[in-house]
């Protein structure tokens, strides 16, 4: 039985609390004598505050409190810190208050808070605070404001360039001199919202008696929260207890600790109750981060038989006006390193220009640099495919690292930890039926129609990571993971993980992975996450890295309890410790398979003590680290068909497979589940998502009437496939799958559209492909 | 200035004095402290606050508690009977049609006023139906499967 429990698809444990309304997220928590704060934000990109006047909103009925930046400042909250600083690149920090002290640099910073009895009160009231302003020229364009005489964000980084890094592998140089054809392309990965479906929320109960404070809140790591919390509010690590309930969905921009958690702290600090704040959606979408928005200009060398031999790469990457909490690390280490992707390239350099704009601060958008780099790639190669007249598939064939399992090391010198490129490659076209893809192409054309297909092959790093890398390339913070399994007298576990899932299922993974290693019923093991009181340490759920690294630390205390199991089994059968084997859920005597005790017999007299080996210690509980000694590596391969409307410009899939591998599957629903989410989400980046600032550095698209996400009528039946490729990185041989789909499909789809109108010759379309956008392309090629 | 305000919620006749200006989903939540159905926008999009009200969904962030009054409103926290799920819960939960649940409450809803209308329904109209609800999390397809499932049990 136990055995295949590991494996099973079994249904989430998770969603009957989700499904009938019992799940408690952030906002749905109610305190005795809680207040509500409202924030007062600027509708200015840049500009001096010239002075702030509360009287009024300070009178109004129910409000118990308006402050602004100088208020948390004479407090001694200080600024939001910045977890991540690339070494190597001389990144500029300034400092990032949570409320403005005299200057605003995006629209939506915030400039005061309003505490006021309930929600609509302190709504209205922050709306009565006026605020005097004395409006700068802004800058929202990454690559533009690095250039001469633009305006300054801020006094201590000329140009607004935050860093310059580059990555160098091999001789990029001799590589391009020796070249037989060379593709240019610049490449802009568009703005995007992240759009969790929960807006962030937060709650603070601070008491002063004791100097204690829990705050609820929306997050993906609680325990980073409570670290940098400390740092800004000046409260002992000790003191502070932060919860992340049910959180509804995050992609990343729940990671960051925000301004406005230490703004509720405050809060509640000076007005001696709890305090909570709730954004809504058009607050979301200007306080809270953004991802991508990364302009690329490469080149591509490569030989005439198609060989890939070197990538010459300008980025700009835009970081908003100061930097969130992991903000840095996403277009370098997390981009630059892979941008051979599933190739075989020796020559590869790339500087990346970090750039603070007047705009929302960008941080990890699910895939995070990932994406762009794939994109990047796999775009080049599709290129490269239409100047040498090869099919695409062929060229990437050409190209890829031969299947490994001992490790591959790239040009950007990170090493792979196993892959079978070809592999999952072929099972796409297989699945897909490629060649009769091809010939229905050319049947479409004969006949006037627009149908293309478009592939991505990808590798992505995730798993993150090893934590002296993690040091190294500058994050502020290490990257292991930790649990405790505790057996109760009933033979019942509890499991306590620092990891924080928020939808992906690791309740349920986790629980079938103690199931299948201890024998025991999976109903019969709880696993708790997401309140730094009830957990151990943990560095939280991002990076594709809950399952790979979390589940390492389960599986180091499975393994202690195995070993104290044995002890305690081989005292109550009389027989030495090194003849005890574990197998099928029973401790039993080497040769003797019918003498044994079962985990549940060993946690009752374990827990007793009361016939017991000398010496040993009671109890049946272990607790472990675990540090991934390498980060892992999914892989597979996307194949889209569109067909394009030439006369509106309307995209239609048709079809899209995707083959992915991510080592051992513990879970194979919640494992497709993860693939379709990140499959739409990156579809969503190909086709409509978009966040648009104007020259002022006004956002344009500032509500979900403006942003255009991914709805259910317009996708076929995604038609998945997988390969199992294993990792000796972690104990279980698992890879992460959370943002696979998302770094796969915008290539695939952006490919297939460029390949339905290629027989016009358009060559490129910037993201997103809308109708306007390709029905305007098709004008112009038919001109 | 308040307004009195009477709507039979999950069975249950509830009765307030509210202002004019509150929303019902405020009213549920904060007034009934009913938390099931969740707000994802300002904007009507997302749906995550759908309702059924007099047995048709509606975003409840849409209306005023006060235009509610007299009406029946089933919430999330009213759909199971007897601590058995619906059978779209139930459905939702054999597919796998939810990740982190917050849209989940207004999805069920909207899917059970669907299969109200058309209990027959093709993938296309399914699709076509959940228009007005946003998930980030499934990419929908479980929630298509899940609704089908759920079609084929309230046939069966």
């Amino acid at each position: 039985m136990a055995s295949r429990i590991f494996g099973s698809g079994i249904k989430r444990r998770e969603d009957p609390r989700l499904l009938t309304g019992q799940a408690r997220y952030t906002d749905d928590f109610v305190l005795p004598n809680m207040a509500h704060m409202a924030v007062v934000r600027s509708p200015y990109a840049h500009a001096r505050i010239q002075g702030i006047r509360t009287k009024k909103a300070a009178a109004m009925e129910g409000v118990l409190g308006v402050f602004t930046g100088p208020d948390m400042k004479a407090a001694g909250f200080g600024p939001i810190p910045c977890a991540w600083v690339v070494p190597g690149s001389d990144t500029k920090t300034p400092p990032y208050p949570p409320l403005a002290l005299d200057t605003v640099r995006y629209v939506g910073n915030a400039v005061a808070i309003v505490v006021a009895a309930d929600r609509y009160l302190a709504r209205d009231a922050a709306d009565a605070v006026e605020v005097d302003y004395e409006p700068l020229p802004a800058v929202a364009h990454a690559a533009k404001a690095v250039g001469k005489g633009q305006p300054q964000l801020h006094a201590d980084v000329p140009n607004n360039l935050c860093f310059r890094w580059t990555v160098n592998g091999g001789d990029v140089d001799a590589a391009f001199k020796s070249a037989d054809v060379v593709v240019k392309e610049r490449i802009v990965n568009q703005r995007l919202i992240p759009n969790a479906m929960e807006p962030r929320a937060a709650l603070a109960d601070y008491r002063s008696a004791t100097s204690e404070v829990t705050l609820w809140v929306t997050s993906q790591n609680p325990h980073i929260v409570r670290f940098l919390l400390s740092l800004d509010t000046g409260i002992a690590e000790q003191k502070i207890r932060v919860i992340a309930p049910e959180v509804g969905g995050g992609f990343g921009s729940k990671i960051p600790h925000y301004p406005e958690d230490a703004m509720v702290v405050f809060a509640s600090k000076m007005c001696g109750c709890p305090v909570k704040w709730t954004e809504t959606r058009s607050e979301n979408y200007r306080g809270t981060i953004h991802g991508r928005d990364h302009i690329q200009d490469v080149e591509l060398a490569a030989k005439k038989d198609g060989r890939i031999i070197g990538i010459r790469a300008t980025v700009w990457a835009n970081l908003g006006a100061y930097l969130s909490t992991a903000s840095t690390g996403i277009p370098t280490i997390l981009h630059g390193l892979m941008l051979s992707g599933v190739y075989d390239i020796p020559n590869i350099r790339e500087v990346v220009h970090g750039v603070f704009t007047n705009t929302t601060p960008t941080d990890a958008y699910r895939g995070a640099g990932r994406p762009e780099a794939t994109f990047m790639i796999e775009r080049l190669v599709d290129l490269l495919a239409q100047k040498l007249k090869m099919d695409p598939a062929e060229l990437r064939k050409k190209n890829f690292i031969a299947p490994f399992t001992e490790g591959h090391t790239v040009a950007t010198g990170i090493t792979y930890d196993t892959g079978n490129y070809a592999g999952a490659f072929d099972k796409a076209l297989k699945m897909a039926d490629y060649s009769g893809l091809r010939k229905k192409q050319a049947e479409a054309r004969k006949k006037g129609e627009y149908l293309g297909v478009g592939i991505c092959t990808y590798a992505e790093i995730c798993g993150l990571g090893p934590s002296q890398v993690a040091g190294a390339v500058g994050f502020g913070g290490g990257l292991w993971e930790s649990a405790i399994v505790r057996f109760h007298p009933s033979g019942k576990v509890n499991v306590m993980v620092g990891i924080s899932p928020h939808g992906q299922g690791e309740e349920t993974t986790f629980a079938q992975i103690v199931a299948s290693e201890l024998g025991v019923a999976v109903d019969d093991v709880e696993i708790t996450h997401g309140d730094t009181e009830r957990t151990p340490m943990g560095w939280g759920s991002y990076g594709s890295r809950s399952t790979p690294v979390g589940s390492g630390a389960v599986m180091g205390a499975i393994a202690k309890i195995k070993e104290k199991a044995k002890i305690v089994t081989a005292h109550l059968l009389e027989a030495a410790v090194e003849d005890i084997e574990y197998g099928d859920g029973k401790f039993f005597v080497k040769g003797s398979p019918g003498k044994f005790k079962t985990i549940q017999d060993v946690a009752l007299m374990a827990n007793v003590a009361w016939n017991y080996p000398k010496g040993l210690e009671p109890g049946l509980e272990a607790s472990a680290f675990f540090d991934p000694p390498n980060f892992v590596y999914p892989f597979g391969a996307h194949l889209a068909v569109v067909k394009v409307d030439g006369e509106t410009g309307e995209v239609r899939l048709e079809k899209y497979v995707a083959v992915d591998d991510c080592g051992r599957v513990i879970n194979p629903v919640i494992v497709a589940g993860q693939i379709h989410g990140g499959v739409v989400q990156g579809i969503g980046q190909a086709l409509w998502e978009g966040a648009v600032y104007d020259d002022n550095g006004q956002l344009l698209t500032g509500s979900m009437m403006d942003y255009a996400l991914p709805k259910a009528d317009f996708f076929p039946e995604l038609e998945l496939g997988m390969t199992e490729t294993p990792t000796s990185v972690n104990p279980l041989g698992v890879k992460g799958i959370g943002e696979t789909g998302t770094i796969a499909s915008t290539p695939a789809v952006y490919n297939a559209v460029l390949d339905a109108l290629a027989p016009l010759g358009v060559a490129k379309i910037d993201m997103p492909l809308t109708p306007e956008r390709v029905w305007r392309a098709i004008q112009s090629a038919r001109r | 200035m308040k307004c009195p305000v009477s709507v039979t919620v999950n069975g249950v006749r509830r009765s307030h004095d509210v202002e004019p200006r509150l929303l019902l989903v405020h009213y549920l939540r904060e007034t009934l402290g009913l938390t099931g159905t969740n707000i994802g926008c300002d904007t009507s999009q997302c749906g995550s606050c759908t309702v059924l009200l007099d047995g048709k969904a509606v975003k409840s962030c849409t209306m005023l508690a006060v235009q509610a009054d007299g009406a029946k409103v089933t919430t999330i926290e009213g759909l199971a009977t007897n601590g058995k799920l619906h059978p779209v819960q139930d459905a939702f939960w054999e597919k796998h049609g939810l990740q982190c649940g917050y849209c989940t409450p207004g999805m069920v809803l909207t899917a059970c006023n669907l299969l109200e209308q058309n209990p027959k329904p093709s993938d296309a109209e399914i699709r076509r139906g959940l228009e007005g609800n946003l998930c980030r999390c499934t990419g929908y397809q479980n929630i298509v499967a899940a609704v089908r499932e759920a079609a084929a049990r309230m046939r069966a």
